[in-house]
């Protein structure tokens, strides 16, 4: 279940493990990339939570709302509005609720990943955040959505964001490297992996994070 | 005045400034220009400074937007879901080269040329060779 304050200490909590993985992410953004998602994503939910903590919001909507505005106007990249997309999805699915249960959560990610598909126009295999979504959507899809699930969908998140290594990119500025973005995890698929970290253990609890900065080069 | 505005949407403010200017030279007063470039100093785009500008421009002109790389095109998009109907109709997203398709643009709007016609001069950019 996830409560308008969980929802809150979730955003900070992302926010702060954003902080501290910013130059692991600039990293592998550096080999396959421009060098920035990291900075970006760090900047932009900073500032979606210095936001929420000026103006909390009434609702989950409100708040998800929040969060899109702080992303579109702070993040910069496509990271922007693919993270944008994703709270604006929550914020049309929750509006008006003051607490969501695990089938609301699932139902919201799923609804995020259309968003995604829709917006950044990716498929799966095309090294992506969209990697990761689209398993943890189909694995929350094809269960009864309980706390069990939800927490089982971080180590769905976790394998599939280290498995991007192995693609070619067909996004991005990654995707003019072609063949040679292989051997490097895509950095929106590890930003993604955490983002479930920290909303899963919002929601259900007892969420063991995986130290990234070891794991990825 | 002319039929169409033209907004360029580039991920370098500085590119935004620059090409407005020189576009400015070939049309004067007579086309209503603008930029939504960069994300305040940083390099990156801003669907929340997209809708602010297209929002800004005349309400009886088309607005005609180009673009230079991916994200501004997705940000662009995001921006036209956050317009109201009433905006977001008369804007229409421009494949074209950046500064070359924006040249032929502010030329043809100049003209008077409607949006439709003053979108196909902007990406002839896409075919026309500049060395000849």
């Amino acid at each position: 279940m996830l409560t308008t304050d969980a929802f809150i200490r979730f955003v900070e909590a992302y926010a702060s493990r954003l902080a501290d993985l910013q130059g692991t992410l600039n990293k592998l953004d550096n080999q396959i990339g421009d060098g920035d998602h990291g900075t970006n994503m760090a900047r932009g939910f900073k500032v979606a939570a210095e936001n929420l903590a000026k103006n909390p919001g009434s609702d989950l909507g409100a708040v998800c709302n929040t969060v899109a505005m702080a992303l579109l106007g702070n993040v910069g990249g496509a990271s922007g509005p693919l993270y944008a997309t994703i709270f604006m999805r929550f914020s049309a699915l929750w509006k008006g609720q003051s607490s969501v249960e695990s089938g609301a959560i699932a139902d919201g990610i799923s609804s995020a990943l259309e968003g995604l598909r829709a917006r950044g126009k990716a498929e799966v295999g095309d090294k992506t955040m969209v990697d990761v979504w689209t398993p943890v959507s189909d694995g929350l899809r094809s269960t009864e959505a309980t706390d069990t699930a939800l927490k089982a969908a971080v180590a769905t998140a976790t394998s599939a964001a280290l498995e991007t290594k192995s693609l070619i990119a067909k996004k991005g500025r990654a995707a003019y490297l072609g063949e040679r973005s292989v051997g490097i995890c895509d950095p929106g698929s590890i930003s993604s992996a955490v983002f479930f970290e920290e909303l899963m253990d919002a929601a259900a609890g007892g969420v063991e994070r995986t130290e990234w900065h070891k794991l990825v080069s | 005045m002319a039929q169409v505005s033209i907004v360029i949407v580039s991920h370098s403010r500085k590119i935004g400034e620059g090409l407005v200017s020189l576009l400015s030279q070939l049309v004067g007063n007579d086309v209503y220009l603008n930029h939504a470039a960069g994300l305040g100093e940083e390099i990156g785009t801003d669907a929340t400074y997209i809708v602010d500008v297209l929002q800004g421009c005349p309400t009886d002109t088309d607005l005609l937007v180009l673009f230079d790389l991916g994200s501004a095109l997705m940000n662009t998009e995001m921006a036209l879901e956050l317009l109201p109907d009433e905006v977001r109709q008369r804007v229409h997203i421009v494949d074209a080269p950046l500064v070359e398709g924006a040249v032929a643009a502010a030329v043809a709007a100049r003209a008077n040329l409607a949006y439709d016609e003053v979108i196909a001069s902007a990406m002839e950019a896409r075919t026309t060779n500049k060395i000849m």
